[in-house]
């Protein structure tokens, strides 16, 4: 890192004069290249929010046309006492936290097989970080039909038998097809971590008569704490809306086996037409989010500080 | 990046055989996916639907002309036109935002570099139903255009983050003595600002094309025949028909080849991109 940087919160800025009062105009200048962005971001990502507030007040199913009538929180009665959205629920949570804690787990391996010399490595990585690049419609369909295919499929080609995997193993199907396209992505992150890690500590702790694993738990592990969280974060980020790959394999079935949050709004939306019913569910999906994300923006204000400090 | 083996697992003889022929199974077992997806594309359909799987036959390009003959054409086009231009407006509105976030900062940066992440937790679900009805509204269902702005405030934060994290990088000294030259802001953007970022700028277009050549949820809620992106096209291979596996792996391979030869030729820049800024 560069010394100059300013990245973090306690940084001083930049040895600028701060605006006094008179110098609005001044402060104006210096705000306007922000503006496009910001007013961009607002209009496009939050004014939807306020209409998705607006339309989770009125009972509309878009099949019944002339049906829609302002009904108050009865949307949001229904969403919360019907079972659906706290299946859906739980299917997120469970896919999502599956699937990151196994491929920060598979991506510390690998990287820790990365993090040293040996014939071909560049290759390796190279062919390591390839399933995070495949378009993930197009990961999901392969798995779907080469790989899982009862009678065709790679598994069964190889291991024999005929399970139907996708409907035996619902869950497990979706969650190691996520698992495959995560892994490279922890790893590259990980990788980066370790090739960090400042080789005296490391040669001091060998000089101390510590053995390989002992530095590794007690060294390079919590060194790599900000960086499996930053993984761990990020993936949450991403795999929390999973929709490809439930849309692709599963459909949400068998039944309800994985039906997550996306997929179920998708469903009342566009396969029901209960617009208010999709926007209530919306709503609710929105503040679980906000109360999740306040943690983990604060986890990631305290990984910037770190980066930081060091 | 850069660096000589790691001293304290730097391991001789046996012990290092075994670890490097571990690598080279775990890097052969995450490509077999991969692998199998370009073989089966070059298979006869009977081939591709054989059990036991069949590793060795004479390639043909039977698949191939199939999705071509299906068209996919005007899906790839879809997908470089709403990539390439989102990915040019997420560079002119990240970059100045970004320079306002960094080298001159306005007051409660911190905030907004936070409110810029924040959108990105937002579930998209819950913007999907007014976003429809609004591109309903307009007429612009099945437009691209429609996909360029919603891709454009998709990877903004991401964009963002990135450049500034590129900004950061540039000496102060280096800006200021150009200011004491007399030099006028855009001479010192030209001259000193874009030369420095411009790594950091191929490495924030090429993240936001891989997000929005991949993007799917938008595309198909709100596209149909005419906007259709390319994962749109693969659409129709869900419910399988007949023998369709070499059909579909062709489609797959050549729909994936774009991303997977940027990230290749990219790793590097890959892992700073995909971690917005905060690995270098």
């Amino acid at each position: 890192m560069t010394t100059t940087s300013t990245t973090g919160a306690d940084a001083p800025p930049r040895p600028t004069v701060r605006p006094t009062r008179p110098d609005r105009r001044h402060r104006w200048a210096r705000r306007a290249p922000l503006l496009p962005a910001l007013v961009f971001a607002i209009v496009v990502t939050q004014l939807p929010f306020l209409f998705t507030l607006y339309l989770s007040t009125q009972s509309w199913n878009a099949l019944r046309p002339g049906s829609r009538e302002f009904i108050g929180l009865a949307n949001y009665a229904t969403v919360l006492t019907d079972g659906r959205l706290r299946a859906a629920l739980f299917n997120t949570v469970v896919l999502t936290a599956t699937s990151v804690i196994a491929s920060v787990l598979l991506g510390l391996g690998l990287a820790i097989l990365l993090d040293r010399k040996f014939p071909g490595r560049g290759v390796v990585r190279t062919l390591l970080i390839t399933p995070f690049l495949v378009m993930p419609m197009a990961a999901a369909l392969l798995w779907k039909h080469a790989i899982y295919n009862p009678s065709y499929g790679l598994i069964n080609g190889i291991l024999g038998g005929s399970t139907d995997w996708v409907s035996q193993y619902p869950m497990v199907s979706v969650v190691a097809a996520l698992v495959w396209q995560w892994t490279p992505f922890m790893m590259l992150i990980i990788l980066a971590g370790l090739q960090s890690q400042s080789l005296e500590t490391l040669e001091a702790a060998r000089v101390d008569g510590a053995g390989p694993w002992q530095t590794f738990t007690r060294i390079t592990l919590p060194y790599l704490r900000p960086y499996l969280e930053l993984g761990a974060l990020l993936g949450s980020i991403y795999l929390v809306q999973t929709f490809d790959a439930v849309f692709t394999i599963t459909q949400g079935g068998p039944g309800r086996a994985t039906t997550n949050l996306p997929y179920e709004i998708y469903l009342t939306t566009f396969r029901k037409f209960e617009y208010g019913e999709a926007a209530a569910a919306g709503v609710v999906v929105v503040i679980g989010t906000i109360i999740v994300a306040t943690f983990a923006l604060r986890a990631i204000s305290s990984l910037f500080r770190m980066e930081d400090a060091r | 990046m850069t660096r000589t083996a790691n001293p304290a697992r730097r391991s001789a003889g046996l012990t290092g055989v075994i670890w490097t022929v571990l690598a080279w199974l775990a890097g052969l077992l995450f490509f077999l996916p991969v692998a199998w997806m370009v073989l089966t594309g070059f298979k006869r359909e009977v081939d591709a639907a054989s059990n036991p799987p069949s590793w060795f036959f004479t390639p043909v390009l039977d698949g191939y002309r199939q999705v071509f003959d299906r068209d996919i054409t005007p899906y790839l086009l879809n997908s470089v036109m709403a990539s390439v231009l989102s990915t040019l407006l997420v560079l002119l509105l990240a970059t100045p935002a970004a320079y306002a976030l960094s080298i001159r900062p306005v007051e409660r940066w911190r905030d907004v570099l936070f409110f810029f992440i924040s959108t990105k937790m937002l579930p998209v679900v819950a913007a999907l139903l007014p976003i429809y009805l609004l591109v309903q509204d307009l007429g612009m269902l099945d437009n691209v255009w429609t996909l360029i702005v919603l891709y454009t405030a998709m990877n903004l934060p991401l964009a963002v983050w990135m450049m500034r994290s590129f900004l950061l990088e540039v000496p102060a000294a280096l800006i200021e003595a150009a200011a004491m030259d007399g030099a006028n802001l855009l001479v010192t953007i030209r001259r000193i600002l874009l030369p420095i970022v411009a790594p950091g700028l191929a490495a924030t277009a090429l993240i936001c094309f891989i997000f929005s050549w991949n993007e799917f949820f938008f595309a198909v809620n709100l596209t149909a025949t005419r906007a259709g992106t390319s994962p749109i096209f693969l659409v129709g291979f869900i419910t399988s028909e007949g023998l369709f596996l070499a059909r579909l792996c062709a489609a797959a391979t050549i729909v994936s080849l774009p991303v997977v030869l940027a990230g290749w030729i990219a790793q590097k820049q890959l892992v700073r991109g995909l971690s917005m800024g905060a690995v270098k």
